[in-house]
C-alpha cells in the first residue's frame, strides 16, 4: 500500500528518488532546441493560405499576386501535388484526407495553398495575396443531422459512399446487458456530451524539411511524438517519388508539449517535404497559434447516453452507452487500428458490474479532421466522464451517499486480476482505499455537516467525486498495432568502458521528463548513477525503432524495455564479475552497483570495474563490449487508478464556481521519480479542469469556429488553478518488470467529473441533475435564476 | 500572425511626433505600449502605412498630484499605475482597475492613454476614468486642448482626438474627503475582457448620504457607458440594500451589451446589475474608511 523505499542511494538515484530533472538546466536557460529553433543555411519559409469557408467548392486558385510579392518563390497548390500522387494521404485510422484541395474545401482553416519564400515575412504576405474563387456548399456541422436520411454525403471522393456515417464499433453482450435493465430495480440515464477541445500545446507543430538532392536523403526536423512511425508512413506514402526508408531521418528535437496533438501527420508537413524534394532546399513551415487551434487535430467530441441499472439496495448491475463520435470531415484519430472508438469500452469503470454494452458511430461532419487522445489514453476521459457522472445519478436517485455507492460497488481487491464484462484484464487495484485516503484528506464527513449549514443559509457548495480507472501502455502485440506495425517499445543499453552508459528509446519525451526517469530506471537496475546516463530519444537514425510516447505509454513499454535491457546486461556483468572473481555465477550476490561473492562480502566487483573488464579484460570466449537491446511487448495493459475529490462554491449573483478544494489520491503502481509523478498530476488536474470549467471549441451553423484563439479558447493560468492537493497510494502492477502503471494522462481522465460532480451536487436539491462541460458562469447563472436563488 | 509592412518611426520629442502625424496624414497611427494596436496588425485586422512611435518623447510617463487634480502622463503605463504609492493609497479605483487589466506582461507594456485613446467599450479604464469624471489632454498641431471624458468616446474604436492629436494627459479631480471608489469587473480568466466590469466613485456628506455618485460600465455598448440615471438617483440618499438594489438596476438598464462567447445580452446585463451593486458597496465601505 505504502511507498517501498528506495533501493539504491540519493546519489544513485534509482527508483523513488525524487532527484532534479536532467533536462532543466538547459530549458531554464532558454537553451532548449525546438523545430522553430532550427536554422539550416538557405533555408526558406513556407505559410499556408487557408479557407474560410467550412464547405466549398474551390473554382479558381489564382496564384499571380502573390508570385509578385517581393521574396515569394513558389506557391503550391493541390493541382502541383496532383503530379506527385501526393495531393490525398492516409490517415493513421486508414482513412484518406486531403493533403491541398483541387476542387472542394471541406473544413474553416484547411490549407489551400502554400507560399515559399526567402523570409517568413514575404511568405505571411504571399499566403495573404493568394486569391481563391469559392462557391460555398451546404454546411454539416451536427452529427445527428449528418446522419439523417437526405443529409449532404460529404466524402464524395469514396466511390460508392452513401451516408456520413465512417464506422459502427460494439462491444460486450447486448443482450445480456437489455435482460440486466429489464431485471433491474432502477434505471438512470443522461445525455452526455464532450465537447470539442484542443491540446493547445505551447509549441505549435511546425517542421523544418530538408532533402540533400546529392545523397539523396531527407532530414526532417519535426514536432512528432512518434518519429519513428512518421519515418515509416513517409517511405510508404512517398515510396513512389523515390524516397526509401534508410534515406529518411526523422528528427524530433526539444518537444513543447504534445498530448496527443502531435502525433497526426498534418499537411503542413508533408507539403514541406515534397517543396524541398522538388526546390533542393530546406524549408521550414511552423504554424501559428490561430492556424494549431483551428486546424490541427481536436479532441474528444463525443455525444453520449449514458445508462446504469441497478437494484434497490445501490449494487448496480449493468451500464449501457451509445455514442455519437464526431470527427470532422477524415477520421484521423490515432487509435490502434483494431480501436476505432479507443479503449472506450474501458466504461465499466471501477465497479464490478456484470453486463455491459457500449456503441459508437463515427460520423462525418464539416470540421476539422480528427480526433486525437489528448491526453486520455485512448477515449478514456470519455468513458470516464460517462461512469462517473451516471454513478452520482444513481446516487441521487437512490439518495445514497455518492462515496458509499462507490464503495458498495467497487471491484473488491481480492479479485484481481479482474476481468471485465467488456474484455479487459485489470491487472491490479484497490478501490477503496484510494477513496477512502481521499476522504480523510478532505474531511469528507465535515464537509456534507458543512453543506448542510450552507444550504439552510442559502449559500451553495458541493462536493463532487470521482473515482476512476484507466488504462494505459498499449499495447500487447496481440490486440494493439498502428497501421500494422506492433506496438511495442524499445531500449538500446550501452555501458561505456569508464561505467557511464547511453540508453536510447523508440519513445519522445514532450515533457515527461525520460531523460531524468529513464536514467533511474537504468541506475535502478545497474547501479549507475541517474547522472551518468545519458538517454537519448527522438532521432531514427540513432535510437531503436518504437512506436512513440503517447497514452501512457512509455514507463510500461520503453521505460520496461530499459529495465530488461539493464537486466541483460547486469547478465554479462555476472559473467565477468564471476570470471574477475574467480568464482562460479552461482556464488554471486548482486545488490545495486556491485556483485559480490556470497559469505564474503569484501571481495566483491563494482559495475564499473566490470565495465572496464568489459572492453579490457573480457574472458576468453566472451564478445568484448557490455551492451543489450530489448523491444519490450507488454503481456498486458496497466491500469492506474485513483479518487479524487473536489469541493466547489458557487457565486449566486455570476454563477461562477471557485473550486475551493481539490484532493487527489493517484496510484500508479511503483513510482519512478515522485516528484515527476507529482508534477504530471498537477499539469494533469489543470488540464482536466480546463474543460470542465473553460474550455471549448464550437461552431456555428456555417462551420466558423468560434474559439479559433486564445482569446476564445480559454486555457487556464495559475489564477484559475487551484492549489491541488496531492496523495497516493501504491498498488504494483504484477506484469510489469518494476511494478510500474504510468502516470501521464490519470488527472487529465479523473479530474473532469470530480468537478462536473460537485457543481451538480450544489445544486442537486434545487432538482439539477447533470450539466454539460464546459461549465460557464452564464450556464450556472441561467439555474439560479430560473430556480429562483440568484442574487 | 505576422502584420503587413509597414514604415516606423522614432520621434525624439512632442512636436516632432505631431509633426510627423501631420505631415503623414491619415496612414499614420500613433505607437504607444502597442498591445492594442499590434494585435489588430499582425492579425491583418488593420493596416497603418506609418506607425509613429511615442516611446522616447520625454515627460509624458509621471503619475503625479498637483493642483487639485491626479495627472496621469500620456505614456504612463499601467505597471507604473499599479505601483504609485499615491494611487494605492488614494485611488483605490485606478489600483482596482490596472490589477485586473491583462497579466503583468501586458501591464509593463500598455499604457492608460493608449487604453482610452484607442476607444474600445471593452477597456477597463474608460468606465473608471466616466466614474471619476476625468478629464483628457490632448496636444496638437493647434496646441493643447483639454476634453472632458463624457465628450471622449465618440463610437466604437474612436475617439474625440484629431489624428494628428497625442493624448499627452488625463487629469482627475482630487477625491475629497469621505470618497471612496470601487472596480469591480467578470472575467472568464485572467487577461480577458470583461464579461461585465462596474466602476462606481462615491463621496458622501457627513451623514453618510451620497453627495456625489460616479458610475461606469466596462462592455456595456458601443462607447463606455455612464450609467446617468443611477448616479442621480444615489444622489442625497444613504446606501442601504434597497437603494444599492434600485441603483444596480438603473446601471443595468443603461447597458446595451451584445452578445459573444462571453455571455448572452440577458447574462452580462444582470451581470452589470450584479457588478454595480457589489462595487457601490465597495466604494461606499472604502468611502467610510472601513
Ligand atoms: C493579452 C491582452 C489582454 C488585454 N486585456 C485587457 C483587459 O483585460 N482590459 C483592458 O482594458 N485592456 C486589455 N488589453 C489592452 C491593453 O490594456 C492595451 O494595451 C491598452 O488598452 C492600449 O494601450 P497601449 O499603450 O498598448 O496602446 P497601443 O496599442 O499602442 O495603441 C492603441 C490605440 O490607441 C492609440 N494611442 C495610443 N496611445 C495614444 C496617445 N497617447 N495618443 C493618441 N493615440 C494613442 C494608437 O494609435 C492606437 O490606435 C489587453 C491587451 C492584451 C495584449
Amino acid at each position: 500500500m505504502s511507498a517501498p523505499t528506495p533501493k539504491t542511494t540519493p546519489e544513485v538515484g534509482g527508483m523513488g528518488h525524487s532527484i532534479k530533472r536532467k533536462e532543466d538546466p538547459r530549458f531554464l536557460r532558454g537553451r532548449g532546441n525546438y523545430v522553430d529553433d532550427i536554422q539550416l543555411p538557405g533555408m526558406l519559409h513556407m505559410d499556408i493560405a487557408r479557407s474560410p469557408y467550412a464547405h466549398a467548392k474551390i473554382k479558381k486558385i489564382d496564384t499571380e499576386k502573390a508570385m509578385k510579392v517581393p521574396g515569394v518563390l513558389a506557391v503550391i497548390t493541390g493541382a502541383t501535388l496532383e503530379q506527385y500522387k501526393l495531393h490525398w494521404m492516409p490517415t493513421l485510422m486508414s482513412d484518406t484526407q486531403m493533403v491541398l484541395p483541387t476542387d472542394r474545401v471541406m473544413y474553416q482553416a484547411q490549407e489551400v495553398a502554400a507560399v515559399i519564400a526567402t523570409d517568413r515575412y514575404a511568405a505571411a504576405d504571399g499566403a495573404a495575396a493568394v486569391e481563391v474563387e469559392y462557391e460555398p456548399l451546404p454546411v454539416v456541422v451536427d452529427p445527428f443531422k449528418a446522419l439523417e436520411p437526405g443529409a449532404p454525403v460529404l466524402r464524395t471522393d469514396k466511390p460508392g459512399k452513401k451516408d456520413n456515417r465512417i464506422w459502427h464499433w460494439e462491444a460486450g453482450d447486448r443482450a445480456a446487458t437489455e435482460k440486466a435493465f429489464r431485471e433491474a430495480d432502477v434505471v438512470v440515464k443522461e445525455q452526455i456530451y464532450i465537447p470539442r477541445i484542443h491540446v493547445a500545446s505551447i509549441e505549435t507543430c511546425g517542421c523544418v524539411a530538408d532533402f540533400d538532392r546529392v545523397t539523396g536523403k531527407l532530414t526532417v526536423f519535426m514536432t512528432t511524438q512518434a518519429p519513428h512511425a512518421i519515418r515509416t508512413v513517409f517511405a510508404l506514402v512517398a515510396g513512389h517519388v523515390g524516397l526509401s526508408e534508410e534515406k529518411i531521418r526523422i528528427v524530433s528535437p526539444d518537444i513543447g508539449g504534445g498530448f496527443g496533438g502531435k502525433v497526426p501527420v498534418y499537411p503542413g508537413y508533408v507539403i514541406a517535404v515534397a517543396a524541398s524534394v522538388v526546390i533542393g532546399k530546406p524549408v521550414k513551415w511552423v504554424e501559428d497559434r490561430m492556424e494549431n487551434l483551428q486546424a490541427d487535430s481536436f479532441a474528444r467530441d463525443y455525444h453520449m447516453t449514458a445508462e446504469l441499472a441497478a437494484k434497490k439496495d445501490g449494487t448496480m448491475t449493468a451500464v449501457r452507452i451509445k455514442t455519437l463520435a464526431d470527427h470532422g470531415y477524415a477520421d484521423a484519430a490515432a487509435n490502434p487500428s483494431k480501436f476505432p472508438a479507443g479503449l472506450f469500452s474501458i466504461c465499466t469503470g471501477s465497479y464490478d458490474l456484470k453486463n455491459a454494452f457500449c456503441e459508437v458511430d463515427g460520423v462525418y461532419t464539416n470540421k476539422p479532421p480528427g480526433g486525437v487522445a489528448y491526453r486520455c489514453s485512448f477515449r478514456v476521459t470519455e468513458a470516464v466522464h460517462a461512469i462517473e457522472r451516471i454513478t452520482d445519478r444513481l446516487a441521487q436517485e437512490l439518495k445514497m451517499d455518492p462515496a458509499a455507492l462507490r464503495m458498495k460497488n467497487f471491484i473488491p481487491k481480492e479479485k484481481f486480476p479482474y476481468h471485465s464484462a467488456l474484455g479487459w484484464e485489470y491487472d491490479s487495484g484497490d478501490y477503496p482505499a484510494a477513496l477512502k485516503k481521499a476522504m480523510d484528506l478532505i474531511g469528507y464527513d465535515a464537509l456534507r455537516k458543512e453543506q448542510v449549514e450552507k444550504r439552510a443559509k442559502g449559500e451553495l457548495m458541493g462536493i463532487g467525486i470521482s473515482s476512476f480507472t484507466e488504462i494505459v501502455g498499449a499495447g500487447p502485440s496481440k490486440h494493439f498495432d498502428i497501421l500494422g506495425i506492433k506496438m511495442f517499445d524499445s531500449c538500446e543499453l550501452r555501458v561505456h568502458p569508464t561505467g557511464k552508459a547511453i540508453a536510447r528509446f523508440g519513445t519522445k519525451s514532450q515533457g515527461q521528463g525520460h531523460e531524468t526517469t529513464y536514467a533511474q530506471i537504468i541506475a535502478e537496475e545497474l547501479g549507475i548513477p541517474a547522472a551518468h546516463v545519458q538517454v537519448e530519444e527522438g532521432d531514427t537514425d540513432t535510437a531503436p525503432y518504437g512506436l512513440g510516447t503517447y497514452a501512457s505509454r512509455s514507463t510500461p513499454t520503453a521505460g520496461a524495455a530499459g529495465a530488461i535491457a539493464a537486466r541483460k546486461v547486469r547478465d554479462k556483468a555476472k559473467k565477468i564479475a564471476a570470471h574477475l572473481l574467480e568464482v562460479s555465477e552461482d556464488d554471486l550476490v548482486w545488490e545495486p552497483g556491485k556483485f559480490s561473492v556470497k559469505g564474503a562480502p569484501q571481495k566483491a566487483k563494482t559495475i564499473q570495474e566490470i565495465a572496464l573488464a568489459a572492453y579490457t579484460n573480457h574472458p576468453q570466449g566472451m564478445e568484448a563490449g557490455l551492451e543489450a537491446v530489448d523491444y519490450y511487448d507488454p503481456p498486458n495493459l496497466t491500469f492506474p487508478f485513483g479518487s479524487y475529490i473536489c469541493v466547489v462554491d458557487i457565486d449566486r449573483g455570476t454563477g461562477e464556481v471557485k473550486i475551493r478544494r481539490f484532493v487527489a489520491v493517484d496510484d500508479c503502481g511503483n513510482i519512478i521519480n515522485p516528484m515527476i509523478v507529482d508534477g504530471q498530476i498537477h499539469g494533469g488536474l489543470t488540464m482536466g479542469m480546463a474543460p470542465a470549467l473553460l474550455e471549448e471549441i464550437s461552431y456555428d451553423e456555417q462551420g466558423n469556429n468560434q474559439a479559433g484563439s486564445f482569446m476564445d479558447y480559454l486555457v487556464p493560468t495559475a489564477m484559475e488553478t487551484p492549489s491541488w492537493e496531492t496523495a497516493k497510494t501504491t498498488t504494483p502492477s504484477p506484469h510489469h518488470p518494476f511494478g510500474a502503471k504510468g502516470v501521464g494522462e490519470s488527472a487529465t481522465v479523473g479530474a473532469p467529473p470530480a468537478i462536473v460532480n460537485a457543481v451538480v451536487d450544489a445544486l442537486a436539491h434545487l432538482g439539477v441533475k447533470h450539466l454539460d462541460i464546459p461549465i460557464t458562469p452564464e450556464k450556472v447563472w441561467r439555474i439560479l435564476k430560473e430556480k429562483g436563488v440568484a442574487e | 500572425m505576422i502584420p503587413a509592412s509597414f514604415d516606423y518611426h522614432q520621434p525624439k520629442t512632442l512636436s516632432e511626433a505631431i509633426g510627423l502625424l501631420s505631415r503623414l496624414g491619415e496612414g499614420a497611427k500613433v505607437l504607444s505600449g502597442g498591445q492594442s494596436l499590434l494585435p489588430l496588425l499582425k492579425l491583418r485586422l488593420g493596416s497603418a502605412g506609418h506607425l509613429v512611435d511615442i516611446g522616447r518623447v520625454p515627460g509624458l510617463e509621471d503619475i503625479r498630484e498637483e493642483g487639485g487634480f491626479l495627472k496621469i502622463g500620456g505614456r504612463a503605463r499601467e505597471s507604473d499605475l499599479e505601483h504609485s504609492d499615491v494611487v494605492r493609497k488614494k485611488y483605490p479605483i485606478l489600483a482596482d482597475t490596472a490589477a485586473v487589466i491583462a497579466d503583468p506582461l501586458v501591464r509593463n507594456m500598455a499604457t492608460v492613454g493608449g487604453n482610452l485613446a484607442h476607444g474600445d467599450p471593452a477597456n477597463d479604464h474608460p468606465a473608471t476614468m466616466l466614474a471619476l469624471g476625468a478629464t483628457v489632454v490632448a496636444t496638437g498641431s493647434k496646441g493643447e486642448r483639454t476634453i472632458p471624458i463624457d465628450q471622449f468616446f465618440t463610437g466604437l474604436f474612436e475617439t474625440a482626438l484629431a489624428h494628428d492629436e497625442i493624448l499627452t494627459e488625463i487629469r482627475i479631480p482630487v477625491p475629497p474627503p469621505k470618497s471612496g471608489g470601487a472596480y469591480v469587473k467578470l472575467e472568464r480568466k485572467v487577461g480577458d475582457f470583461a464579461t461585465a466590469g462596474a466602476a462606481a466613485q462615491l463621496t458622501l456628506g457627513a451623514g453618510g448620504e451620497v453627495v456625489r455618485a460616479g458610475i461606469g460600465l466596462t462592455n456595456a455598448g458601443m462607447t463606455p457607458v455612464r450609467a446617468a440615471a443611477a448616479e442621480k438617483f444615489l444622489q442625497g440618499k444613504k446606501l442601504d440594500e434597497a437603494t444599492v438594489r434600485q441603483a444596480a438596476r438603473l446601471a443595468a438598464d443603461a447597458a446595451d451589451p451584445s452578445p459573444d462567447r462571453r455571455g448572452s445580452v440577458e447574462y452580462k446585463r444582470e451581470m452589470a446589475r450584479v457588478l454595480t451593486a457589489r462595487a457601490l458597496k465597495r466604494a461606499a465601505s472604502r468611502a467610510q474608511g472601513a
